[in-house]
């Protein structure tokens, strides 16, 4: 019996082991790019993973930086996606809940376009939306707003996995009760939703701080850095400061590390509704 | 009882709704709306009447013009000077702007088809009133008619706003990108632009771009199997090892993982460039460390491809794993206990457990969600576009590199210095093909499962 014990022991505390050696590995990028951030270099490159010597320059520099104004940034990106959350949310768990919810006749060809919809690679329609955008004049931070908001209505597949798994007896309940199912979407649906609707808010949230590659088609044309949003605003002055201009490069990882902090923390704290998010759909099987 | 399967006819035919209805009854086959008014449903009414005049105001100025025009893209293709017999001075022509042109078309084409369906809606409703009228049935009233709105037709009140987002910022653009695909847009006709049918799929299929396609399309599905099995089978592994009984503070472990995929990728991807470089700090610790005699070039512009590729795949690894283990353990969790229990009765080792009973029931639960990250891994343009940019360069390449996507050569031949916009169009159109026949084959093959 006691060999069985310091079996056990021998192999949970190997398991402690993998897993400390791996979470030293998974995280060790991650702790360089800090310490990345707080090194003093003006060479425009990090080469060394312990820096020679620490600075909180990077940080006050790129928060003073005339150049590359990151308050601007911020607040651009706040502002987008406060709107984009707002109206996104309304619009996914509206489409969602109708989908799951409620039968009208032309449900079924509904989920059948936005299925086909959903295949094209949302590249392609990008040069599209800057001819749009630029025929209209929306070359700037409203017609990028525009664009987050106008692809919500297709991202519904979560949140209609998770309407899904509502009973619709409440519903019927409700209805014999004489509820109109406006007020069963207000009193039932949206309560009981709450999970998918911090989770959707989360994600729309989230997305105009890590896109790049929208706002960067979309803002750049005007040239002017004050209206950039964040991601868009470090991966311009990464490629403009990556050779030239030798300085910026740890600026840019400091602003990197600003912006990646809070996300992070964000996303940790709601790994959970994340999680409940993705097996929603997966659940069914 | 006996059930008929078949729709019932309509109460009445369009024929005989235009026989036999009153004089507004036929107007409103002319004047959306009438026959609405005329039953004193003003705002359905006036809603129609009003989008009428709009759209035939609408179609008159503007929508005839846009319309013709799409038949040519413009005449004029190429900057010409021409003789102004009037004032008698040379003037240069600027080239009709086939880009607006085409946009424009593809609009007015959408707004039509709205508005036939419109029409569609407005002919449904006047058949309606007229057999209520014909019946004496009761004829709803303004009220109860706005009431409708939330409760039966509450759908339509909530999808109104999303289905307008969708036809512009999504249907829009896809029409006007796949239309793009049958002209000649490139470097060379780059404002005025013209129909040429099938050009551009040949160039891509069997033309100057298949020695680019091909093996771009192959590395594409190498990756995305091995992007989507390794991040799968390597999360479940993990997911499984959090979970295993006696380690404590799963959720800790589990958060430390998280954090990598909490980060921007933008952010990650871009600095793992930095740290993999040739001169970078992962280089010169294993040289400080004499496990190597001279750095490695993971993914340089001269990289070795075979070592940039396994490095995009680790690299890859490196933000998948912890997203797949998060998802994976919400389903080992519920996994059912009894079969695992019975199978260590039976005298079962855990690796046997895990090979015969645990590991094929996550990849049942997982089967849909595996295809879609298939799909979204042919797609991704981040882990390429942040960490290699497409390198090492392939000189028998058009504008691609080894470790190019589909994707990422689509963007290279729009934003890039080919400017081949067609082409990009003709790839994007292929990709959809490609996702469209994988998931078909995926749903199928989730319905056999669900029937066996």
């Amino acid at each position: 019996m006691k060999s069985y014990k310091a079996q056990r022991r021998l192999s949970l505390s190997l398991r402690y082991v993998l897993l400390a050696v791996l979470v030293v590995v998974w995280l060790f990028p991650i702790v360089w790019i800090i310490l990345a951030s707080l090194s003093y270099n003006d060479t425009g490159f990090v080469s060394t993973i312990w820096p020679e010597k620490f600075t909180l320059s990077n940080y006050t520099g790129m928060l003073l930086n005339k150049q590359y104004p990151f308050l601007d940034w911020m607040r651009n990106t706040l502002l987008v996606s406060t709107v984009s959350m707002i109206l996104s949310t309304f619009i996914t768990i509206s489409v969602a809940y109708t989908l799951s919810r409620l039968r009208f006749a032309f449900r079924k060809k509904f989920l059948q376009i936005a299925l086909i919809l959903g295949m094209f690679p949302g590249f392609m329609s990008m040069i599209a939306l800057y001819y749009i955008l630029k025929s209209f004049n929306m070359l700037n931070l409203a017609g990028l707003t525009m664009v987050y908001v106008g692809g919500a209505g297709l991202s519904f597949y979560i949140a209609k996995g998770f309407f899904d798994t509502i009973p619709r007896s409440i519903d019927e309940a409700a209805e014999m009760d004489g509820a109109t199912r406006w007020q069963v979407f207000l009193h039932i649906g949206l309560p009981l939703s709450k999970p998918m609707i911090v989770y959707t808010a989360l994600t729309t949230f989230i997305a105009p701080w890590v896109d790049f590659i929208f706002s960067g088609i979309i803002l750049s044309s005007s040239g002017n850095p004050k209206n950039y949003t964040i991601a868009y605003g470090l991966y311009n002055m990464l490629h403009n400061a990556k050779g030239t201009s030798t300085t910026f490069f740890t600026q840019f990882i400091a602003g990197c590390v600003m912006i990646a902090v809070p996300i992070t923390i964000l996303f940790v704290i709601m790994q959970k509704f994340y999680v409940n998010g993705i097996t929603a759909g997966a659940d069914k099987g | 009882m006996f059930r008929r399967k078949n729709k019932l006819p309509p109460a009445a035919t369009y024929r005989e709704v235009w026989r036999k209805g009153d004089w507004t009854t036929k107007l409103s086959f002319f004047v959306m709306g009438a026959s609405a008014l005329k039953n004193r449903q003003w705002v359905k009414g006036a809603a129609f009447l009003i989008t009428e005049v709009a759209f035939l105001i609408w179609l008159v100025f503007s929508g005839i013009s846009s319309l013709s025009m799409l038949s040519n893209l413009g005449t004029l293709k190429t900057k010409k000077v021409v003789f102004d017999q009037s004032q008698g001075v040379y003037l240069t022509k600027l080239p009709d702007n086939s880009v607006v042109i085409l946009l424009f078309g593809v609009l007015a084409v959408i707004l039509l088809i709205a508005m036939v369906g419109l029409y569609w809606v407005n002919l449904r409703s006047t058949r309606k009133l007229y057999v209520l009228n014909r019946d004496h049935g009761h004829i709803e009233t303004n009220g109860e008619e706005l009431a409708s709105l939330l409760d039966e037709r509450l759908h339509s009140v909530l999808l109104t706003i999303p289905i307008i987002g969708i036809v512009a910022f999504t249907i829009l653009p896809t029409v006007y990108m796949i239309s793009m695909a049958f002209t000649n847009y490139d470097s060379h006709h780059s404002i005025g632009f013209s129909w040429t049918g099938f050009q551009a799929f040949h160039n891509v299929l069997s033309g100057d771009l298949a020695g680019t396609f091909f093996p771009v399309l192959g590395w594409t599905l190498i990756w995305a199997v091995c992007a989507t099995a390794t991040t799968f089978f390597f999360g479940v592994l993990l997911a499984m090892l959090i979970e295993s009984k006696g380690i404590k503070h799963k959720a800790f472990w589990r958060t430390m993982f998280i954090i990598v995929y909490a980060v921007p990728q933008f952010v990650s991807l871009l600095m793992m460039a930095q740290f993999l470089d040739l001169q970078g700090p992962l280089n010169n610790l294993l040289l400080s460390w004499h496990w190597i005699a001279k750095p490695i070039n993971f993914i340089g512009a001269s990289a070795n491809p075979l070592v940039a590729r396994i490095t995009v795949i680790v690299v890859n690894m490196w933000v998948g794993i912890p997203v797949s283990m998060l998802v994976s353990t919400a389903i080992i969790q519920n996994l059912p206990e009894d079969q695992i229990e019975a199978a260590r009765m039976d005298g079962a080792n855990p690796f046997q457990v895990f090979k015969s009973i645990t590991f094929p029931q996550i990849l049942f639960v997982m089967a849909p969600s595996l295809i879609q990250q298939f799909i979204g891994n042919i797609n991704n343009f981040n882990v390429i576009y942040l960490l290699t940019g497409g390198y090492p360069m392939n000189n028998n390449y058009s504008g691609a590199g080894d470790t190019d996507l589909l994707v990422t050569w689509l963007y290279n031949l729009t934003f890039g210095q080919t400017q081949r916009y067609n082409a990009s169009a003709v790839l994007g159109i292929l990709i959809f093909i490609i996702s469209a026949v994988f998931s078909l084959f995926a749903y199928r093959r989730t319905n056999a499962f669900k029937e066996g």
